[in-house]
């Protein structure tokens, strides 16, 4: 093995808060090889991408860092301006997770590439804008000579991703650092993405240091592994030797987090509780500026389900596909045309009033904890909320007694419901949210990305708490999600949505194992990671 | 189950008690908020324990200068002594001060007649006239005049006023009407921005047409318009003053309410079924104060100097009652040989928008902190 | 680009009428009227004056009068300053608030701007704190303050500049009142780019710059252009205040604008100046939103597509 290029030595990153110090990594030690594929895994919070941004000289006005890190032997760490901007963007350099606002808005494309090469290789306007169209070619930008004069605001996730490696191979680097850089894009992208990063890397002899939370890539990709946890390096070592003997608890935990289990289809006999049929969401765009004719959208194009007592259909899809449109108009939360039925009873006609009482039966579990639970509220006054509206002859007391009930039954400790929901962590503040739903004692639930928004290891506690309650009060489910691992640990039925519409749908095993239509077998295709 | 319920649940730290430990670390806000409330206790308990009523005229101490020592000034008290003697009509032979007395002979070539020794005690600076000596049938009396002594810390005005006094007098007016202004402008404000965001749709476009138009109206054009309608009455100012700044709580609360209403949390509450009345009390406006209450510490300031404009103009509060804003503008126009009279109530009022400012300012870094 | 203006300019005309139609019924609402004030006349003399200034017609028709005179740009005579026209008096009057409001304007954003991205640049260091008082200086001492002091400092104690004056537009008279006028201002513009620049210098794009090793001169340049949107935002408004005359430079530094025209024309029951003031106020304002719109989408390539 040769020297690294990039070491770490008993690094230690710490941030000033109103609260006293926080430490974030406690003392790494991290070897980068010419040409290594080096994945860092963890949770959040576990200090992996805080420990890259010191390399690049990017932590926050408050943070302070110790040990050292050294790039070919320069050190980093101290570094003054002028030296560390000759390194940063030429020898090193980094895409992030946001590929939104990654990007500055104001300006084109073509005149941010052309930049990071001015700066580097001293290359005039006309040669800037040649070696940028190569760029994006190399990146495989679809119409890269237009793209050279779009802004950012007019290109997809994917593609302003694929700008930002484009930037950052600009000046040929010796290690290419991606921060979570799939983690906000669609599967089918996301593969796509890692597969240009993977082909790049082998292209130009590049090293790449991949941060990331998804075991999937990085057993694909990666050559080298570190396993982070709460600041510390568990574990590290060649790829496939950890995920063939991990040696560490903790990353026998982290492996073993696949959601698993099946579900068994409803009985025959169990009666119809959602009917939907050729439902359909059209939003419309507002006018341009400048006068140009509204446009609207389709967001849901003529949906059919029936969901019985018992059963739970998973809904997957990507961004787009109007999966979570579909659940917000059975909720009666967007406006919809068409026709949906909730226990007999066809809910697009009643009004506000009317639909109320319904309610009860049909609530619903979204994909934000953060955002999900008003911030101003105790926890236990937002779990009772719905009681004030459906069973409001209850007095404080007995709210309260209610309330202790639902925080037991998601394993919650009942004394912490006078807390706030910033005090809580992700997969807690998601338990509230479920307690919220149940309380109310419903018998469809809509689950709207639940477990997206949280660690693996969490999601499965969540996916066995939520699998409880179904089987406890016989509760049909409407899970939507775009992650098939666990779509299909959750469900017995699942439907493929693509651009509003339903491009398949059948039992769980049938669609997985042998799909029919073409884009689903690309979404699985994508998800099977290694 | 009952146990749990009979245990003793701890209470959370609400995002209001974070950002109270905040403010209370950030000295320069906390310095801000006890100088207010300093100058708000000052002000109105202030006036009562000064020696001096805000509108008792001292005719004989017009445009005093500021002293912190007493007046008379010994300067002044023979002229006084000789303008008395001639209304007495008798002639001063001698006069000297002693002790805090002065002791006047008067001569006079008829009887001087004692009743018109009143004058001494009607006089700004004498307490009274005692007759020490007669002597040639009345003609000659020593009268020992106790000196009353007064203080004018900051000077008296064009009209002999204290200046001390008035100063803390017309920060119950500016106090007042920024706090009331500000109020109505609040009450108002968040109540049709919240309602407009809300609702959205038509009725928002409509209410908030009619935002704009109201703030095309020249604000100097409507409030001359009230005072004229009106007369220049105190309640009228806020009220006017009020009316003008809801406008901008309106849209601030009316952004806030968007962004909220996009949240999930109210999605989530209107799945519970829970009114519009319900989610707009219990989500919608306590998660749009923060912004609200930044808002208004610097609309204080903003209402107290709209008013001292308008005292500048001539259309403020009307005497003998005052503001800071008519204290200043007469100042200003005596600045060049009655200095303090534009000092003490610019540095009270500079000093009030100061704290104010600073305090707003430890607010909102408080309840929206950056630096994490 | 032409069509877009020409619909806010369409939209912006019933904003303009109902301004009008508001201002011209309130004024006549308040007691009193243009004849009133000085001593009574004989009732004669009034009938005459009320007939030939038409203000013995009914109220709906006095108002038509007026639109119609309006729609021709005739505003009609002075009530008060009989011997002018109000388009004469605006005329006379609006070259002098355009060039002081308009020096201010450039002063406060060039000097604001300047300050407020060192302040950002160097954030809680003595040169942040010093910029940030001043601007609360700048911010809570009134213009009628500060404007005399300047005067007995700089036109009496010192005697370098005169102490007020128009005379004709020569630019030892326009310092002063200049600088008076810019310094709220420049607090408020300093305030401002600081507050944004901080948010910018904080923000993922910012952070791609500096990942790729670009100077900080750069970064200050991309910074600052996100950060100008607020601040375009705010001098909407603003710059048709500043350039329709303060009432307060105006009197203290004794300079014929027109910012004075509003509150003597008020007490004076001054009809026709008022309205005359009104409609070109609101003009400016509409005027200038306009104009604060263009630059923000010139500025900003994602308005242009979406509202």
């Amino acid at each position: 093995m040769s020297e690294p290029i990039l070491s770490f030595r008993d690094v230690a990153i710490r941030f000033r808060t109103n609260d006293g110090y926080v430490e974030a990594v406690k003392g790494s030690t991290i070897d980068i090889h010419p040409g290594e594929f080096v994945a860092i895994v963890g949770e959040s919070g576990s200090g992996k991408s805080q420990s890259v941004m010191a390399a690049m000289g990017l932590l926050a006005q408050n943070g302070e860092v110790t040990g050292s890190i050294r790039y070919r032997g320069t050190e980093i760490i101290g570094l003054p301006a002028g030296d560390l901007n000759e390194l940063r963007g030429r020898k090193l350099s980094m895409i992030f997770q946001e590929p939104m606002t990654s990007l500055d808005p104001l300006y084109k494309i073509g005149s941010q590439i052309s930049a990071t090469l001015r700066q580097h290789q001293r290359l005039s306007k006309d040669q800037a804008r040649a070696r940028a169209l190569e760029l994006l070619k190399l990146v495989r930008i679809l119409q890269p000579e237009q793209r050279l004069d779009s802004y950012p605001h007019e290109l997809s996730g994917g593609q302003r991703q694929r700008v930002m490696i484009a930037m950052a191979l600009a000046n040929d680097p010796d290690i290419l650092i991606a921060d979570e850089p799939t983690t906000a894009l669609d599967v089918t992208i996301e593969a796509e993405i890692l597969a240009l990063i993977a082909e790049l890397q082998q292209r130009l002899g590049m090293a790449v240091v991949l941060i990331t939370h998804d075991l999937g890539i990085v057993r694909k990709y990666a050559t080298s592994v570190y396993v982070m946890r709460t600041g510390e390096i568990v574990e590290h070592g060649d790829a496939k030797a950890i995920f063939a003997a991990p040696k560490h608890p903790y990353t026998q935990m982290l492996l073993a987090a696949e959601p698993e289990g099946r579900k068994a289809p409803p009985l025959p006999n169990a009666p119809i509780m959602i009917e939907a049929k050729d439902v359909r969401v059209t939003y419309r765009m507002k006018r341009g500026f400048f006068g140009r004719d509204s446009s609207s959208i389709k967001a849901v194009d003529g949906v059919s389900l029936t969901l019985k007592r018992g059963q739970t259909i998973g809904i997957v899809g990507e961004s787009g596909s109007g999966k979570s449109t579909l659940g917000k108009a059975i909720l009666k939360l967007a406006p919809a045309a068409g026709q949906i039925t909730f226990e007999d009873r066809a809910l697009l006609p009643l009004s506000r009033d009317e639909m109320r009482p319904l309610r009860k039966q049909m609530q619903v579990v979204f994909q934000d904890p953060f955002g999900s639970l008003s911030p101003r509220m105790t926890v236990g006054d937002i779990i009772t909320e719905g009681l004030l509206v459906h069973e409001p002859g209850l007095g404080r007391r007995e709210r309260d007694a209610r309330a202790a009930q639902a925080f037991g039954e998601v394993q919650l400790d009942a004394a912490m419901r006078n807390r706030y929901p910033h005090e809580f962590s992700g997969g807690q503040r998601q338990r509230i949210a479920i307690a919220r739903a149940m309380i109310l004692k419903p018998h469809v639930v809509i689950l709207d990305e639940p477990t997206s928004a949280l660690d693996r290891t969490v999601q499965k506690a969540i996916v066995l708490l939520l699998k409880g309650f179904q089987d406890r009060y016989g509760l049909s489910y409407l899970f939507i999600s775009h992650d098939l691992a666990v779509v299909r640990a959750m469900s017995d039925t699942v439907m493929v949505m693509k651009d509003g519409q339903v491009v398949e749908a059948g039992p769980a095993d049938t669609i997985f194992d042998a799909p029919q239509h073409d884009y689903t077998r690309t979404l699985i295709a994508a998800s099977r990671k290694g | 189950m009952s146990d749990v319920l009979a245990q003793p649940v701890p209470v959370g730290r609400s995002l209001w008690a974070d950002a109270r430990i905040r403010l209370f670390r950030n000295k320069a806000a906390v310095t801000s908020l006890f100088f207010l409330i300093l100058m708000g206790v000052t002000a109105i308990a202030g006036p009562w324990f000064s020696p001096h009523q805000y509108e008792r005229v001292y005719t004989e101490y017009v445009r005093v200068p500021a002293s912190l020592t007493a007046y008379p000034k010994p300067e002044q008290i023979a002229p006084a002594v000789e303008r008395i003697a001639a209304r007495v009509r008798a002639q001063i032979e001698t006069q000297q001060v002693v002790g805090g007395s002065v002791r006047v002979t008067l001569v006079s070539p008829r009887a001087i007649d004692e009743r018109n020794l009143a004058f001494f005690g009607r006089s700004d600076l004498f307490q009274g006239a005692n007759v020490v000596e007669r002597a040639d049938e009345g003609r000659k009396l020593v009268i020992d005049a106790p000196i009353r002594w007064r203080t004018f810390l900051f000077g008296t005005d064009g009209n002999g006023r204290d200046l001390f006094t008035r100063t803390l007098i017309a920060g119950r007016v500016s106090l007042a009407i920024g706090l009331l202004a500000t109020g109505v402008a609040l009450l108002i404000g968040v109540a049709y921005g919240a309602t407009a965001g809300y609702l959205g749709g038509r009725i928002d476009t409509v209410m908030m047409r009619i935002v704009d138009i109201l703030y095309a109206l020249p604000f100097i054009f409507f409030v001359i318009m009230l005072v004229v309608f009106f007369g220049r009455n105190f309640i009228l100012m806020f009220l006017a003053v009020g009316a003008i700044e809801w406008l901008d709580m309106a849209r601030i609360v009316r952004g806030q309410t968007l962004s909220i209403k996009r949240q999930e949390y109210v999605q989530a509450a209107e799945a519970l079924g829970v009114t519009s009345n319900g989610i707009l009390r219990r989500h919608i406006i306590p998660n749009t104060l923060g912004p609200v209450v930044v808002y208004m510490t610097l609309l204080v300031p903003k209402v107290i100097l709209l008013e001292s404009f308008l005292s500048f103009l001539g259309l403020g509060v009307q005497e003998p009652m005052t503001s800071w804003g008519v204290l200043i503008s007469d100042g200003a126009r005596n600045i060049q040989n009655a200095e303090w009279l534009l000092f003490f109530p610019a540095l009270f009022l500079v000093t009030t928008l100061f704290a104010l400012n600073f305090l707003g300012d430890g607010l909102r870094d408080a309840l929206d902190p950056k630096d994490r | 680009m032409l069509i877009y203006i020409l619909r806010r300019l369409t939209s912006a005309l019933p904003t303009l009428f109902v301004v009008v139609t508001l201002s011209f019924f309130l004024i006549r609402l308040a007691p009193g009227g243009p004849f009133d004030l000085e001593q009574p006349l004989e009732a004669k003399v009034m009938e005459n004056l009320n007939r030939i200034y038409k203000l013995d017609r009914p109220l709906t028709e006095q108002y038509w009068l007026y639109l119609s005179h309006l729609a021709t740009g005739d505003f009609g005579p002075s009530f008060y300053a009989r011997d002018f026209t109000v388009a004469e008096l605006l005329a006379r009057g609006l070259p002098v608030s355009i060039t002081i409001g308009g020096l201010a304007l450039l002063l406060a954003l060039a000097i604001g701007i300047v300050l407020g991205t060192v302040a950002a640049f160097r954030q809680n260091q003595p040169a942040d704190y010093s910029v940030m008082v001043f601007a609360t200086f700048g911010i809570t001492i009134p213009t009628f303050v500060v404007a005399p002091v300047l005067q007995i400092v700089f036109g009496l104690m010192l005697a370098w500049l005169p102490v007020g004056g128009w005379n004709n537009g020569h630019v030892r008279n326009l310092i002063l009142p200049v600088i008076t006028l810019a310094l709220p201002q420049v607090a408020v513009v300093a305030r401002m780019i600081r507050a944004s620049m901080i948010e910018a210098l904080r923000s993922n794009h910012i952070r791609t710059l500096r990942s790729q090793g670009l100077p900080r001169s750069t970064i200050a340049i991309h910074a600052l252009r996100g950060a100008m949107l607020p601040v375009v935002s705010y001098m909407g408004p603003a710059a048709a205040a500043l350039l329709t005359g303060s009432v307060v430079i105006e009197t203290i530094f004794g300079l014929p604008g027109v910012g004075r025209y509003f509150v003597e024309g008020a007490l004076n029951r001054d009809y026709t100046l008022v309205m005359g003031t009104v409609v070109m106020v609101a003009v400016f304002v509409l005027v200038f939103n306009l104009i604060v719109d263009i630059l923000y989408a010139l500025l900003d390539p994602r308005v242009r597509y979406d509202t």
